[in-house]
């Protein structure tokens, strides 16, 4: 369904609307900036540096295929142990 | 064997670490979001600028705690997926499902509502506003749903049937998630969080009586953390006596690891304070307590709320010793037993691995029969003995014992507080009262850890009781990696905590310099 033209020019208001909330809010910082470059540095560090580096989901690297993975995890929990 | 132990104990530790950290930040996020919505409430009621300057106040210190704590949960999915990548296959969905619905939630309401709660001011209706905050609160709440609906079913799986051919467990009912160790868990979870905001309050304020700079905002403060907090403590109290009969039911060996019972019996005292003897073992003659004070029949009270029940300690769980609820002793399946049992259905599950390859209908409908049969045991088919199917006791006993003790002083703690509030100026005269609200703070958070320590030390050796141990769940992983890791998160997380409280006091430092006493009530 096509909106009207009305309804168009309400949505791009209620858009604007949010989009200033956000520019505005965060423009108006003062604790909020030294905040949020512990937050952005923050998700850096875990998912750029610790994700990709150290912490790869195995079962989703190693195998290609959810069989693959049932297979591996089934060698590993069902072999003999000592 | 003893690398895969030490990447085991590594992994172990490391997740721990990362829980603790993670803990930190989140109660005070679910209980400070609440004393904010009702301070903005009452703000909006009586139309005071004074409810407003203490809103904005509090509002400031919760967003810091989000901001530093956001996202430190992650690490725990990642853990998942790098050290215990066969629990994460063998969980299947049932974990998967609670973590996705947490992850769309936390990230569309959370999100959403706490960019309206910080930049709204002015530019939303003050309706609108004040509703973006009390979802905010909710959205957390909801988000801690997830998660501990997750936990409690690795301390209780229900809702699931095992599928060898996926080698998963695959949800069968969404709804017995939702158990009564779930349900205990979460609210004993969130109103531990109002407790645990209603100290960091009243500490704060209490700091602003000792420095007597805006006093007034200080006494409102308390009044409200004061109550929270009670209420909070209170319910707290009474879902952890629900999540004690819980446990009674579904992990007996956790509740006689909490008490350092080795044997049980009928109208069965609890320690109010002891030492437990770490000679003791379950098959030994040694005392259970170098030294214990112990109160009548506390034990039986807590776990089944009667008087005269009967409690099987760690040896008679082991020997498979336990009464019915007549009172009648039964024998239930011994640890001995139950390694057997477990190594069966191992056994059965190879067959049926067999039977699968070779197309043989016949013989993987009976090696599923009896798989069926024994994967109750399933977990204990991994140990070679009863000794490693036992979890560390003192750690748990100790952990039990710092939580109630903490628990019950901050019962008094919040009583004498509101009593003291409530006494025209005579507070802000209590220099000693100040200074005890003030180091009671750290003391709150090692209460809830504790808490945590019971649960997670508790139910070891299961990473899914009775049905995976920490040793089957562990990925093939380098212990280096590991430890490697393990270093790095402790700086992070040291990094982000110091961060924290250092924004927080400088923040609170500043505050204490404005005017927060402004007040254009009608």
């Amino acid at each position: 369904m096509i909106p009207t033209q009305e309804e168009a020019r309400g949505l791009k208001n209620t858009l604007r609307k949010i989009w200033l909330l956000y520019y505005e809010g965060f423009r108006g910082m003062t604790v909020g900036k030294t905040l949020w470059a512990i937050i952005l540095l923050k998700l850096f560090v875990f998912f750029v540096v610790m994700k990709l580096l150290f912490f790869p989901d195995l079962l989703q690297r190693d195998y290609d295929t959810d069989e693959q993975r049932a297979d591996h995890v089934r060698e590993q929990l069902t072999r003999e142990r000592n | 064997m003893n690398d895969l132990m030490t990447v085991v104990d590594w992994s172990r530790w490391q997740f721990a670490l990362t829980a603790i950290y993670h803990w930190l930040f989140v109660p005070l996020t679910l209980g400070l979001s609440l004393i904010v919505a009702i301070m903005e409430s009452l703000y909006l009621k009586t139309q005071s600028e004074k409810w407003l300057a203490a809103t904005k106040f509090w509002m400031t210190l919760f967003g810091i705690n989000f901001a530093i704590g956001v996202a430190t949960g992650i690490i725990l999915e990642f853990e998942f997926g790098t050290n215990w990548s066969n629990y994460s296959w063998f969980v299947g969905d049932i974990f998967g499902a609670p973590l996705a619905i947490e992850g769309l939630v936390a990230f569309f309401m959370e999100s959403t509502f706490v960019a309206v709660m910080f930049f709204g001011w002015n530019k939303v209706s003050p309706k609108f506003h004040l509703a973006a905050t009390w979802l905010t609160w909710l959205g957390a709440s909801i988000s801690a749903l997830w998660i501990l609906v997750a936990n409690a079913w690795m301390q209780y799986p229900t809702g699931m049937e095992f599928d060898p051919a996926q080698m998963r467990n695959v949800m069968d009912n969404f709804w017995e998630l939702f158990s009564g160790i779930a349900v205990n868990k979460y609210m004993h979870a969130v109103f531990s969080g109002w407790a645990l905001s209603g100290v960091f309050v009243i500490g704060v304020s209490a700091w602003f009586l000792f420095k007597k700079r805006n006093e007034t905002f200080a006494v409102r403060s308390i009044k409200v953390g004061g109550w929270l907090g009670l209420i909070g403590l209170l319910l707290t109290m009474w879902t952890g006596d629900g999540s004690a009969v819980e446990v009674t039911k579904h992990q007996p060996m956790k509740l006689a690891a909490m008490e350092g019972l080795y044997h049980g019996g009928y109208s069965q005292g609890i320690v109010a304070a002891g030492i437990v003897n770490p000679k003791k073992t379950w098959n030994n003659a040694e005392d259970e307590y170098l030294f214990d004070v112990t109160v009548p029949y506390g034990l039986s009270i807590l776990a089944k709320h009667d008087l005269n029940a009967y409690v099987p300690g760690i040896s008679d769980i082991v020997n498979g010793i336990d009464v019915n609820e007549n009172g009648d002793t039964i024998n239930t399946v011994s640890y001995a037993e139950r390694i057997r049992l477990g190594k069966l259905s191992h056994e059965a599950l190879r067959a049926y691995d067999k039977a699968r390859a070779a197309h043989d209908e016949a013989g993987m409908a009976k090696a599923m029969a009896e798989l069926k049969e024994n994967y109750p045991f399933f977990g204990y088919g991994y140990f070679d003995s009863v000794d490693e199917a036992i979890p560390p006791v003192g750690v748990t006993f100790y952990s039990f014992r710092v939580m109630v003790i903490l628990g019950s002083y901050f019962l008094l703690f919040f009583v004498v507080a509101l009593f003291a509030v409530y006494r025209k100026d005579w507070l802000q005269k209590q220099k000693w009262l100040q200074l005890i609200a003030m180091v009671s703070v750290p003391l709150m958070w090692i209460c809830s850890e504790a808490g945590w320590c019971v649960a997670e030390v508790g139910r070891q050796p299961w990473t899914v009781q009775d049905l995976l141990p920490t040793k089957a769940a562990i990925s093939e992983i380098s212990s280096a990696t590991v430890i490697t890791t393990f270093w790095l998160f402790a700086v992070i997380f040291t990094v982000l905590l110091v961060a924290e409280v250092s924004i927080m006091l400088r923040q609170i430092s500043k505050y204490s310099k404005t005017n927060l006493e402004i007040d254009n009530a009608h």
